[in-house]
């Protein structure tokens, strides 16, 4: 049974990876090139600046992929692995969660599941670190970005499972719905006191150094010595739009995972339930 | 329109575990989801901000975009 599980979460998540794409080639590449377009003009301008200042200017690394490579075949390969990898995951958790978690049916505790892997693996994360397009972020942080995104990736995991744990555990005092607000408003605090602990991408030694305190990398505008601004900052249009379209993906990648799954997982844990719903339907109809 | 039907059978909730904890299986589940989580590392992480096969960025290059749209960290 737990083969057929898994197999149908990665068959989900890969359809739900490419449904993904398709969005994200359409709605999501004209404003990462855009993004690109501002980064290679403000390069420009700051190595005008920098030799102005009479600093080398470092040459700029090769460009292994195409942009054409990177939009067209990196992005998907990229989606549709990461939709069936998360397809996966979901299927894991589907398998352990089947029985052990109160009364729930098989169909709405598959779409449960995948709710909680979008919350726990990308949107309580992005709350803290969220997704930035190309042009923002500075290579020498890269390290402490990394590892951070995934420490608030873990501990929203962590917490969500330990919620979900405490939460059953409190359902058999209270109601369902009292163990659910209970356990739902400890996760909150938990997580919160999490994100406050964990620095600001600013304030990280690199950048203090180098920019002076500030709460983000997004680029600001860059200025001669005089201080006059020769180059705007970031666009905020192509940031919010870029950030938007991110949550929408994400949300097509569990969305589709979870309308997806709940219906196959049922057909091999309840095959009852999906009969007796296929029988039902002309009854309705007439 | 209406609600489900007096002679339908209902849905049985589940009554206990189905996925028993046996080696196998725990096994194949423990499996599945390092796997998952290494397709996750190599799609959003290595090349970046540590990296399995040295120095090279042809996996953060090819995973570019997606790596910056799916939220990861980036540059
Ligand atoms: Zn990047």
């Amino acid at each position: 049974m737990e083969k057929q599980l898994i197999g149908r979460g990665v068959l989900a998540g890969a359809a739900a990876g490419l449904a993904a794409f398709v969005f994200a080639r359409v709605f999501a590449e004209p404003v990462i090139g855009k993004a690109i377009a501002y980064e290679s003009a403000r390069d420009v301008v700051q190595a005008r600046l920098d030799r102005a200042a009479g600093l080398t200017v470092p040459a700029a690394g090769p460009d292994l992929f195409s942009r054409t490579v990177q939009a067209d075949v990196g992005a998907g390969v990229g989606l549709i692995l990461f939709g069936a990898a998360m397809g996966a995951l979901v299927a894991v958790a589907y398998a352990i969660c089947l029985g052990r978690t109160g009364a729930i049916r098989p169909r709405p505790l598959a779409l449960l599941v995948a709710l909680f892997g979008f919350i726990g693996i990308y949107a309580v994360p992005f709350a803290k670190y969220p997704a930035n397009p190309p042009g923002i972020g500075h290579a020498d942080t890269i390290g402490p970005r990394g590892a951070l995104y995934l420490v608030m990736v873990a501990s929203s995991c962590l917490l969500l499972f330990l919620a979900v744990y405490v939460g059953q555990r409190l359902a058999t005092r209270y109601s369902t719905w009292t163990a659910s607000v209970l356990t739902g408003l400890a996760y909150l605090g938990a997580i919160a006191v999490v994100m406050a602990l964990l620095p600001a991408l600013g304030d990280l030694h690199n950048n203090v150094v180098e920019y002076g305190r500030h709460a983000t990398e997004t680029p600001l505008p860059l200025r001669d010595a005089r201080g006059t601004i020769v180059f705007p900052g970031f666009p905020a249009d192509v940031l919010a739009q870029f950030r938007f379209y991110s949550i929408t993906a994400q949300v097509i990648v569990w969305g589709v995972i979870a309308l997806a799954f709940a219906p196959l997982a049922e057909r091999v844990v309840a095959p009852q339930d999906s009969a007796a719903r296929q029988d039902r339907r002309p009854l309705v109809r007439t | 329109m209406s609600t489900s039907s007096m002679s339908a059978p209902v849905a049985q909730p589940l009554s206990g575990p189905v996925v028993a904890a046996e080696v196998r299986t725990v096994a194949l589940l423990l499996g599945t989801a390092v796997a998952a989580l290494l397709v996750y590392y190599f799609i959003g992480v290595d090349q970046g901000a540590m990296s399995v096969f040295g120095k090279s960025m042809y996996i953060h290059e090819f995973f570019h975009d997606g790596r910056h749209f799916l939220g990861f960290p980036c540059h």
